[in-house]
Order: C-alpha cells, then structure tokens, then sequence
C-alpha cells in the first residue's frame, strides 16, 4: 500500500472512528462501508473535513448483490455505492452504504451535498428501486415513460416483460407480453479458486 | 387585461441541434428560458444489464457503441478496470499503441465536437473543414483495427494487434480520376506511422485555419462569450470533469494527476479557461488538440524505435497466436476455453477512470469470480454534464439553449448508455 493510500486510511480512522464499519485496500482503492443511520452525518465529514476534502462526487450507483456468488450472498441486497474524489488531496474513496430492507430500500439523499447526486441518484431509483429521501425531483430517468419495474434487479430479466408493437386495428401503439424465449449462448460459471487462475498462466 | 403566462416547448428527441435524442423541455418566459428539463433514455440500451449476460471479453465491443465518437478511449477504461482485478501485466509497446490511440480518438471528438458546435450556432463552414480530418483519422482507425467506427482493438492484456505495416489505398473509380487518386494516395505510401507522422505534421496548420474561422470571429463570439457560465465551485459540486472543468479554470486533468498507461512519459500542457463560459471552454478543446498532436508525435517516435510484443502472453486472458494455436495442443486448448466459456476474474471491485475526451469516463466493475462481470457501472461524463443543463440555460434566451448543448459535447449513446 502506497504511502498515500496509508495516510488517507489514517485520516479515516481518526475523523470517523466507530462510524466505520468495514475499511478495506484492495488493488490500489480504498472502500468504505457505513450505516445507513450514518451515511449523511459521514458524507458531510467527508465533504469538509480538512483532512479529507472530498469536494466531488464522481459517481454514485445501485448495485443488487442478491445473486452474487450463486446465492452465497448474505445480509442485505441493495447498496448505493459512491466513488469520490477530492482535488486538492489528489485522492479517491469508495463509499458503499446497505438499505436495511430488502423490500423497500431506502436511503438518504445527498444532493444537498453534491449535487451532481442528482442525476445518479434518479438513476438508482428508476433501475435498483432504491429510494432517496430528501431528493427533490426523485422521478424515473433512463426507462420509458410508463415503466413498471425496476430492471436492473437481478431478479429482472433480460428480456424484460413487456414488448410494443403497433397494432393496426387500433391504429396505436400497444404493449403485450414478450414473445421472444430467453436464451443464453454461454452459461455463467463460477469455478473454484485455482481453476484458470491468472497466476497459473 | 390578458393573463401572461409562461409556455412549454419541447426541444427534440428529433432535432438537429440536439446531437441525438435528446428532449428537451424548455420552460419560457418569452424568449427566456426558465425551467430546463431534459429528458433523456430514448437511447437507452441497458449496457451493464448486458454486460451482466456476456462475458469479460464479449463486451469489449459494447463499450464502442457508448460514446460512439470516442470509441477507444471507452474500451480503455474497461480493459483498465478488467486488468486491474485480473492483475496482467500490459507490455509497454501496448501503451504506448493505447496512448497514442486515445490521443488520436481526442483529436477526433474534438473535431466533431467544435465542428457540429459552431454548425448548430450558425458558421456553417467549421463543419466541412474538421470533417476532412476527421477523414484522415478515420482511415488511421481502419488501418489498425479494420472498423472506421468500432473499433475493439483495446483487450484485457494488451491490443489486438499490433500496428499494420502498410496503409490501405485509394483505388480509382467513376467519381475519383488517376489524378485525384494519386494525390490522396501520397501520404499513404508507408505503414500507419509514416501516414500519422505526416498527419501530425500538417495538424497544426489545420488547427490555425479552424481558429482563423473562429476564435476572433464576431458572431461566434457573440453566440458564445458569457453564454453557460459555471463558477469552479459550482464545477465541482456539480460533477463536471474534463474540457467542463478546465473551462471553469480548474486544472484537474487524470492524464497529468493520476497518470495510467505512459502518461507520466509524455511532456504536454493542460490548457485551464478562466470565465468558465462556453468560448473558453471551445479555447480549451482547440488547445488540447494541440496538446495531443504533440502526444501523438512522441508516441510515434518510441513506437518506431521500440518493436516488441502488444498483449500480454498470459494465455489465460489473451489468446495465443494463431499459428501456435493451429500447432500447439495446449495453445488450442487455451484458445478454445477462451473463447468459449471466457476468463474467470478473480472476485472483488475495482473502479478505472481515465480522461476520455469529454471528461472522466470511468468503469466500475465487480466480479464474483465467474466469467462474466457481477456488475458494470459506467460513469460516463456527459451524464453528469447533461444534469446540469438547467444550471447553465436558467436565465438565458431560447437559442443560447443550441450553444449550451454544443459546448457539453452531448453524445446521448453515452449518456444514456
């Protein structure tokens, strides 16, 4: 671990201490892990604290773990995971906060922080479903006017549930279940640790 | 008296001045905008959802369709994301191919960028000049990966192949005589270096005649000084990177700050504006085309003086040879495995950012081991510019709204991925 990536976990200790729930450095990044319950109060230390000065947020994201591994996934599914970025320290951080409920996620905004979380998070809301409160404008953004469902969850398929067509008869556009049968060229395998290891290359 | 109210319109999702499919819903008070509300996903593809279905290697080709202007500077981001979990070492003439790509792939969206800019604000010339070098680039993308547009020649461990030999030539037709045939085929008599050389040679004199055309003209200067102004601190609240950011008078460039590739080999300047308004933002992009040609001439230089290997011979994430392949019965075997069931990535996360042309493109990538990515983020650039539009327009008149969306350098295949 660089000198760096030393000091900024250092810092982290310091200004955050029991706040932390899991810190990690793996391959150069540094990873977060907080509470909901302290994700804004963390956010905003982040954001202003000398030491820190994480001044952008870069990107923010809803990631499903529900599939991961195979099903060896425990604990809860959704988490918005922001990456942050801060100029004047040259340096990054990855951020990654749970919803505690699988059912309804919820999360708090922090647009009034960043800004530019606006769009991200609308985009989180409209493919994971997870929702931000204190957002002003939480609308869907990517998807069709209309959309039902939430299709990056893992448990949405690739071929969503509806398609369109134009329908003659009724001389407008219509919505009908999908006609087409999922297929999958390459199945997804996971092997054991030494099997096609890079290192064995 | 009659009751004034404000009206709505919409602006696209077919409009030429939208780069895209873009709608736009403009809020006006007259003719002053006050409500800027895009809406964007009418080219959504679900990328990482896609992603999610192919393997590692099978989505190369996804990424060209993202910014589809910028096409080898997205597939770098990946192929960093994907060898930084895979832990592969990158031969360093790869690199250096890379880096010179991705500063050909700048100069190309630049290009397209303050050409269709300056078409949509009304100097209908600045089109058909950065067109025709554009061409040139073009045929440089053909020659080394066979596609003018997607390109996948970026690979986890290296790049497809390395540089060609010889450059593709003219042949005469009933539109082009001997003549004209011979004087396009001129510079086209060596390998791709020797056309690039000649390219970068005769670039800045193309970059002066842009700039003749534009930087003191009046009417471009009319449509575009004080027009989206962006302080620094609002810059980096709302996400900006790139030309965005540089424009606002922030130096804040990955290349410089947090060097991948051989970026810390090369000498170059990162040009900063100062008004943080659409015109110092053009300045910037006409600079780092400049900046770039420069990069690109050095990288010819080491590219000519150093031959070697262009992906990595980890067998297990870049295919052997083809003849050792049709030999060799365990370079078959790696082959075959390869492409069929794919590389198993070790599981973790990693995040890869690089300055694409239009700001940080960056990928997120989480894999549980298997051989196709648990999940793919993509942190394009112009979404997080493109949220920003009401910022910029509130306040200014209707056709101010062409010159904000020019200056955002808008591929909505990015945005909307």
């Amino acid at each position: 671990m660089s000198a760096k990536l030393e000091a900024l976990c250092q810092n982290l200790q310091n200004v955050l201490g029991d706040r932390i729930v899991s810190l990690k450095t793996v391959i150069g990044e540094v990873t977060l892990e907080v509470a909901a319950t302290h994700y804004i109060e963390t956010a905003r230390i982040l954001r202003d604290h000398p030491d820190l000065r994480f001044e952008q947020l870069i990107d923010l994201t809803g990631v499903d773990y529900s599939a991961y591994g195979d099903g060896a996934w425990e604990g809860p599914c959704f988490a918005a995971v922001c990456h942050l970025s801060s100029l004047s320290k040259n340096w990054r951080l990855r951020l990654r906060v749970f919803a505690p409920d699988d059912g309804f996620p919820v999360l708090p905004s922090v647009f009034s922080l960043w800004n530019s979380a606006n769009w991200y998070e609308r985009e989180a809301f409209d493919l994971f479903g997870i929702h931000f409160e204190g957002h002003p404008d939480l609308r869907r953004i990517l998807t069709d006017y209309g959309f039902v469902g939430h299709p990056f969850r893992k448990d949405f398929p690739i071929s969503g549930h509806v398609e369109m067509r134009y329908d003659p008869d009724q001389r407008r556009v219509v919505y009908q279940p999908v006609s087409i049968e999922p297929r999958e060229v390459t199945p997804r395998v996971i092997r054991e640790d030494s099997y096609g290891d890079v290192g064995h290359g | 008296m009659a009751e004034i109210r404000n009206y709505t319109i919409n602006f696209g999702p077919q409009h030429p001045a939208a780069h895209g499919v873009l709608r736009l819903v403009l809020e006006l008070d007259g003719e002053v905008i006050v409500r800027a509300d895009p809406h964007i996903g009418l080219l959504h593809r679900g990328t990482e959802k896609l992603a999610e279905t192919r393997t590692w290697l099978q989505n190369v080709p996804y990424l060209d369709r993202l910014d589809y202007v910028s096409m080898m500077c997205n597939e770098h981001a990946y192929v960093l994301a994907v060898e930084k979990l895979l832990g592969v070492e990158v031969p360093l003439r790869a690199q250096y191919i890379r880096v010179m790509m991705d500063e050909v792939t700048r100069i190309l969206n630049h290009l397209l960028n303050i050409g269709t800019h300056a078409l949509d604000i009304g100097a209908m010339t600045m089109v058909l000049y950065t067109f025709r070098e554009r061409e040139d680039l073009m045929d440089v993308y053909e020659a080394v990966s066979g596609a003018r547009l997607h390109a996948a020649y970026y690979r986890p461990g290296g790049v497809y192949r390395d540089l060609p030999d010889r450059m593709p030539q003219y042949v005469e037709n009933k539109f082009k005589n001997a003549e004209t045939v011979k004087r396009l085929n001129e510079a086209r008599q060596g390998s791709l270096l020797d056309f690039l050389e000649d390219f970068t040679e005769r670039f800045p004199t193309y970059v002066d005649e842009y700039e003749t055309l534009l930087t003191d003209n009046r009417i471009w200067k009319q449509r575009t000084v004080g027009v989206g102004v962006v302080s620094p601190e609002r810059a980096l609240a709302l996400g900006f990177t790139g030309p965005m950011l540089r424009g606002s008078g922030v130096e804040w460039d990955l290349r410089r700050k947090q060097p991948y590739e051989v970026y810390d080999r090369m000498e170059f300047d990162v040009p900063v504006g100062v008004n943080g308004d659409c015109y110092d933002r053009y300045l910037v992009r006409i600079e780092e085309m400049r900046q770039a040609n420069r990069i690109v001439r050095q990288c010819i230089d080491w590219l000519r003086k150093n031959p070697g290997p262009v992906i990595t011979d980890n067998h297990k994430v870049a295919p052997p040879p083809r003849e050792k392949m049709k030999t060799g019965m365990e370079d078959l075997i790696h082959h075959f495995k390869l492409f069929t069931e794919g590389m198993h990535v070790p599981p973790g996360e990693a995040y890869a950012a690089i300055e694409h042309p239009k700001g940080e493109f960056g990928v997120y990538a989480i894999s549980d081991g298997g051989n196709k990515p648990y999940r793919i983020k993509l942190r394009s650039p112009g979404f997080a510019h493109l949220a920003a539009t009401d910022e910029l327009a509130k306040g200014h008149m209707i056709a101010d709204a062409t010159a904000i969306i020019g200056t955002i350098d808008l591929v909505l295949g990015d945005t909307d991925r």
